[in-house]
């Protein structure tokens, strides 16, 4: 599995936003690489604001960043380009159209790539049922939940079948048991034809219960990896059971201490700030 | 129900007062030094009621109104398309908006009513000369709303579509147009509001045609019955198109929330 072509590389990137009136310029992420292999789920957990979804964005191909290259199965991805075309991302916040219904929401992506309307339908009613959807295609986005239209762009995304799928929080607005439903439902999906997976969440539980790599990033500002924990808990997994297993407890623990500082640091900043 | 009541009440009100004031002899003259004087001036209600009734008994109404109607979504129609084009265009090319910026602001300041009799001279005094004045109107309020709803398009949704496998065309299709289509149906009201005014303005500053052909006539024999009666067929007129764009309004926007949508049991 390490051998051959990352699916996706991210070589010492530097992100920094430029102020607004006057202010001092902000160094969100520094000198980060990241290499996630063909086949690969890696997770990344941080403190909130340290930088996870400005690091996606860049995988992406959507944010240039200050400093630093990207590469995607070995070709170099430049964001003036365009986009990374071999990714599908699934973003933080809520990216459905909302002049469409679920079903048109769906089959977007299949629209732009021009299959027939009939196909496209069939494949996307099918997406639906496999998120606990059917029956919902035709609600608009405002007549849904949080938790449904998180799962209505998770098969919006899904559908196109994606080399690599970026996802941010995806299920965190989801209850408990949708959660691990979904959680289940992804680890299935990934083990059908092994997509390399970066996954970022806040919830380490889920991060090494569903990976096979975690990477802990430090608090912000100028975040930086500060820990990569190997997962190696047996596949196929539950992942409700596989939080009983010492295996994993003695990881958590592990991972946590690591964390810890950097979460109540980060704390600390956003309190002061 | 009891809000009805009292809205009727208050037309009634008002006629009442109407006709009290103006009926020659009803009560002595207190300001004109002769009786038929306040009639001669204000009209007298019951004889705009029946000039507007002998209107739709003859059929003789329907000719302009359906001239008048015409204007109306001639201008329209042209003006919108117009202000969603150019719209769209200086909203995604931010050369072109940096250029035409100050001569955009001009146009938007200046006061279009007076474009009017040139349009007459252009246009000549069929019905031209109103749509032209009608889109001059329309164009804009179209125009500035089209060009903020795509400013203001959540950049999240667009790069979810590029993300999607969306190409520019595609964007613009699916994205910019339906998110600048929401805000061109949030100002339907006030355009289609503008293409009437700028038809019965053109007609009033010379037409053959047309309701506001009828005020311009009734006034040029200081008949101010028939001025009334033709002011309350556009007020009537205007009202029921007012009406028609608001359930159009509902039947396309759909999709979007409303304040409250729970149903009562
Ligand atoms: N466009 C921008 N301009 C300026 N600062 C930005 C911009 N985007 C993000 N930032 C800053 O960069 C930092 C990282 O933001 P980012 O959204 O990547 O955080 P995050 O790790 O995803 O947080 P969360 O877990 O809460 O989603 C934040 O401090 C944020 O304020
Ligand atoms: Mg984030």
């Amino acid at each position: 599995m390490s051998a051959g072509v990352p699916a996706l590389r991210l070589e010492d990137i530097t992100c920094r936003f430029a102020a607004r009136d006057g202010g001092g310029a902000y160094t969100a992420v520094a000198n980060t690489s990241l290499t996630i292999a063909a086949g690969e789920f890696v997770s990344v957990v941080g403190p909130t604001g340290c930088g996870k979804s400005t690091l996606l964005n860049v995988a992406a191909g959507l944010l240039a960043p200050s400093q630093g290259s990207v590469s995607v199965f070995g070709q170099p991805l430049i964001a003036a380009d365009g986009v990374n075309r071999r990714a599908g991302y699934m973003f933080q916040a809520d990216a459905l159209m909302p002049w469409r219904t679920g079903i048109d929401n769906v089959v977007a992506g299949l629209e732009f790539r021009g299959v027939p309307r009939a196909e496209a339908l069939a494949q996307g009613e099918a997406w639906l049922r496999r998120v606990g959807l059917a029956g919902f295609g035709d609600r608009y986005p405002h007549q849904m939940s949080g938790g449904m239209r998180k799962r209505l762009a998770l098969a919006q995304t899904l559908i196109l079948s994606p080399d690599i799928l970026l996802m941010d929080e995806p299920f965190s607005a989801l209850d408990v048991q949708t959660r691990q439903l979904m959680e289940n439902e992804l680890l299935a999906l990934w083990a059908e034809d092994r997509k390399s997976v970066l996954f970022i969440t806040h919830d380490l539980e889920e991060a090494i219960a569903l990976s096979d790599r975690v990477v802990v990033l430090s608090a912000g500002p100028a975040t930086r990896p500060i820990g990569d924990f190997k997962v190696d808990l047996p596949r196929p997994r539950d992942v409700s059971e596989i939080r009983m297993t010492p295996g994993f407890l003695a990881l958590h623990r592990e991972i946590w201490a690591a964390m810890k500082e950097e979460v109540l640091k980060a704390y600390a900043a956003q309190k002061a700030a | 129900m009891r809000l009805r009541t009292l809205q009727i009440l208050v037309v009634c009100l008002v006629v009442a007062f109407w006709y009290v004031m103006t009926a020659p002899g009803l009560i002595p003259p207190f300001y004109f030094d002769k009786a038929n004087r306040a009639a001669f001036f204000f009209g007298e209600p019951q004889k705009v009621f029946w000039v507007i009734v002998e209107w739709f008994a003859t059929g003789e109404i329907f000719g302009h109104l359906g001239v008048t109607l015409l204007e109306t979504a001639l201008g329209f129609l042209i003006g919108s398309v117009f202000g969603l084009a150019i719209g769209l265009w200086l909203a995604l090319s931010p050369t072109a908006s940096a250029v035409m910026d100050p001569y955009i602001k001009g146009f938007n300041s200046m006061p279009r009513v007076v474009l009017a009799p040139i349009f007459a001279v252009w246009f000549g005094l069929g019905i031209w000369s109103k749509v032209a004045l009608g889109v001059t109107l329309v164009f804009f309020v179209v125009f500035f709303n089209v060009y903020q709803g795509v400013r203001e398009v959540s950049p999240n949704l667009i790069a979810n579509a590029r993300m999607l496998g969306a190409s520019r065309r595609q964007l613009l299709r699916s994205i910019y147009l339906p998110s600048a289509m929401s805000w061109v149906f949030a100002s339907l009201h006030n355009a289609v509001g503008l293409a009437f005014v700028g038809a019965v303005v053109g007609e009033y500053l010379g037409s053959s045609r047309g309701v506001g052909y009828l005020i311009l006539q009734a006034e040029g024999t200081f008949d101010i019955n028939t001025v009334f009666a033709g002011i309350l067929v556009l007020t009537a007129f205007a009202l029921a198109l007012d009406a028609a764009v608001g359930s159009v309004e509902r039947r396309l926007m759909t999709w979007q929330p409303r304040a409250s949508e729970t149903e009562k049991v």
